[in-house]
């Protein structure tokens, strides 16, 4: 078995708050909204999974079956070797419908199939029944390193050499239990927000977003390969003694490439004044480096890195970056090395790296 | 270079026992765990036979040391106790260079307070502590807090089968140079959300659980929770740690048959066992013993039964579920019965399944009726299948055969 270097990602399918459902159009037109939270332009899903079967479905299971269908048909992949998926909450709607139920009806009368899916794995496990796919199915949960920990994990399915293709996916829906608890926490604008002047208008919170985005990765290119995944790094900054510049150049030493080489640094920046600090001091240290940003456009959420990533790739694909998803211009500059930076509550960071094919 | 992995540490809770050596002295007593419900608020408290804890919430703090300065769930407590043990028992203290990862397997998550003051997170002003402990992720968090470890951290949650899936994970991450060492395991507390939800399935038995018996009529709940220290053989070298087995063989498939149920004919759990004999080496002849995953329902067992069957044609080694002493714990399923597999391989122990009586007709092997003592044992396999069909199969050796 040989060692497998470089990673592919050949498909893309996302199902978000903004147009992403068809290949072809990369945020040409942009829903830009005055609001505190981010719902999902949600496809016609009779166009991918069948009426009877869409019946029963939870929101987030027709998300994330419909995001996979976009992505397995764009990479023309049939079958894949696995399915890894990521999510941080789960199932949220069908486990506050069982939830609720049981707390009114005081746990008499009650049916099982909010129950049945309201596991973390529902979504992964309906891609594989429609798939009728028996092999390797995983599903990650922790917060922000969610769809990071899925990403790992296919990383070492593929370079193991006997995986030649993933299908990788985060996703997370809000319901308005869960938008109303973090409000709580102070996770949120109080006030509604101009998505385009959420970075310019510093105050605490963020806007609560929601979507499903799968990946297709493969270990040899197609036509239409948008990216290779060069490596992927989680790491806790709790009483660390390493500042982030010198982690970003521990992460990019490993594949032999140095801070300046970066093109483009594409920033899961949220708007919330309380956790700006560590994008600051990334975006500062790759200054030659055009900066986008994804969160005015998809919201903030666990696996949200997951609407980055695939950003990320679209960029590499078509050389430019977005006008909506500029931060800081890199003016001519060629992309061909992309730098996707992400934390969650300051808690979860990760590091992705993606180069030309 | 595809390193070693050996388990070098064990921690156990369940409704058998605070520690591995308690749970050990249960298993050798035939003490079952199962019993009514004690702790948890709910009205079917008369109606089911579980396996809960002894210790209160408190207790658990005060017996994991903890300080009031933090909120814990269940689940979180119970992942704290078992997780201490195995760090304590690997001494993995006395080594700062070596760079340890926690992998832990969790459904329910913090369910159990969530359900209690669902509405106050909803409607009260008045912030409760537990508003942002309902997520998978906070014992996994608070778990490592408490040990100190601030590298690679995750959560994985595919059901019944997360803390095998967990194990597995582990061990591909120190395969692959990104981790020298790992605590590995899973963790669950019996929540008002789960028995309700197998009881409208209708799974659970009322009466004690009877796995791979013609009668047999559903699970028993249980909670608790089991983690392993794996180390690579390079870093056992440096560790100086005594190694108790060597993780051979995983398999990991999906059934991509129903959600809930298994197929009749036990694709996922056939898949399983394979790719796991497949990657250990070994052959269907020289395994000892399956802790089967044998829940107990209808439907595993026959699913599980068949697929046993097919796999080891002709002869099917020592089979039995020890879900009868633990009750199911679902999430922690997987690392607990592979602690318990792994008890037998040291003291050379075939587990009883008990309350087993009568055979099941679709099946020609039956399983363990009573304990086996003295038995060469050298390779033992742990199955652990969940919702979704996540079915997972684990293989451990005796350290030093070859």
């Amino acid at each position: 078995m040989t060692a497998v270097n470089v990673i592919y990602i050949n498909g893309l399918g996302n199902v978000s708050p903004q147009k992403t459902t068809d290949n072809n159009h990369f945020l040409d037109e942009v829903n830009r909204t005055q609001s505190n939270r981010l719902a999902c332009i949600e496809p016609n899903y009779r166009d991918f999974i069948s009426p009877d079967i869409l019946r029963r479905m939870g929101r987030l299971i027709k998300m994330g079956v419909a995001s996979s269908r976009i992505c397995l048909a764009d990479s023309g992949c049939g079958m894949p070797d696995a399915i890894i998926t990521g999510t941080g909450l789960g199932c949220l709607e069908d486990t506050e419908k069982f939830l609720t139920t049981l707390i009114r009806n005081k746990e008499e009368l009650l049916t099982p199939t909010s129950f049945i899916q309201s596991t973390h794995n529902t979504v992964s496990a309906q891609i594989a029944l429609l798939l009728r796919c028996h092999n390797y199915n995983y599903t990650y949960v922790h917060r922000g390193w969610s769809f990071e920990s899925a990403l790992l994990d296919s990383v070492i399915q593929l370079r193991n050499g006997r995986t030649s293709t993933v299908l990788t996916g985060g996703m997370d829906e809000l319901t308005n239990g869960s938008f109303e608890i973090t409000s709580r926490l102070g996770h949120w604008r109080r006030k509604p927000v101009d998505t385009f002047e959420l970075f310019t208008s510093t105050s605490r919170g963020s806007i609560a977003g929601e979507g499903s985005a799968f990946f297709l990765l493969s270990t040899t290119a197609s036509h239409g390969t948008y990216a290779a995944l060069t490596d992927i790094l989680t790491f806790n900054r709790k009483d660390s003694v390493k500042s982030l510049p010198s982690i970003l150049s521990g992460f990019l030493n490993r594949s032999g490439i140095m801070p300046e080489e970066i093109d483009l640094a594409v920033c899961g920046m949220n708007g919330d004044s309380t956790s700006a600090k560590p994008y600051k001091e990334l975006t500062d240290s790759v200054k030659n480096a055009g900066i986008a940003a994804w969160k005015h456009l998809s919201g903030e959420y666990m696996t949200s890195s997951a609407f980055g990533l695939w950003m990320a790739s679209m960029i590499m694909k078509h050389g430019q970056v977005p006008e909506a998803a500029v931060v800081r211009n890199c003016g001519d500059r060629p992309i061909n090395t992309i730098l996707l930076y992400n934390h969650y509550l300051d808690l979860n960071h990760s590091f992705i790296l993606i180069r030309k094919p | 270079m595809p390193s070693r992995i050996f388990v070098t540490g064990l921690g156990f809770i369940s409704g058998m026992g605070s520690n591995v050596q308690e749970n050990l002295t249960s298993l050798l007593n035939l003490r079952s765990a199962i019993g009514p419900i004690r702790h948890i608020e709910t009205n079917l408290k008369d109606e089911l036979a579980v396996s809960e804890v002894l210790m209160t919430n408190e207790e658990l703090m005060k017996y994991a040391g903890l300080q009031n300065t933090e909120v814990y769930t269940r689940n979180t407590l119970l992942g704290i106790v078992a997780a201490n043990e195995a760090f304590s028992h690997a001494c993995l203290n006395n080594h700062p260079g070596i760079r340890i990862g926690l992998i832990s397997g969790t459904t329910v998550g913090g369910m159990d307070e969530c359900e209690k003051y669902y509405q106050d997170f909803l409607t009260n002003d008045s912030k409760n502590s537990f508003i942002s402990t309902y997520d998978c992720a906070d014992s996994t968090e608070k778990i490592a807090d408490n040990l100190g470890l601030k590298g690679f951290m995750t959560t994985i949650s595919t059901a019944c089968s997360s803390a095998a899936n967990s194990i597995m994970f582990a061990s591909r991450l120190m395969k692959a140079g990104k981790l020298d060492c790992a605590i590995a395991g899973g963790t669950e507390s019996l929540t008002k959300f789960h028995l309700n939800g197998f009881n409208a399935l209708k799974i659970l038995d009322k009466q004690p659980c009877r796995p791979f018996d013609a009668t047999r009529n559903g699970i028993n709940l249980g909670e608790g929770a089991a983690y392993l220290v794996m180390e690579t053989e390079e870093t056992n070298k440096k560790t100086g740690n005594t190694v108790i087995c060597e993780l051979v063989g995983y398999g990991n498939a999906c059934e991509a048959f129903h959600q809930t149920a298994s197929s009749p004919d036990g694709t996922g759990a056939y898949l399983a066992m394979k790719k796991a004999l497949d990657m250990s080496g070994e052959t269907p002849d020289t395994v000892d013993y399956i802790n089967a995953h044998g829940t107990g329902t209808d439907n595993n067992d026959l699913s599980e039964g068949r697929a046993i069957e097919k796999l080891f044609t002709g002869k099917v080694p020592y089979v039995s579920s020890t879900k009868p002493f633990t009750g199911h714990m679902t999430s922690a399923a997987g690392s607990a019965e592979a602690i318990i597999s792994i008890l037998g391989l040291q003291n050379g122990i075939i587990w009883p399944n008990m309350n087993f009586s009568n055979p099941m007709p679709e099946l020609q092997f039956r399983p363990a009726g009573e304990m086996i003592r003295s038995v060469n044992m050298k390779v033992v396999m742990s199955n652990s299948f969940g919702f979704g069909g996540n079915d997972s199969s684990l293989i451990f050796k005796k350290h030093g055969i070859h």
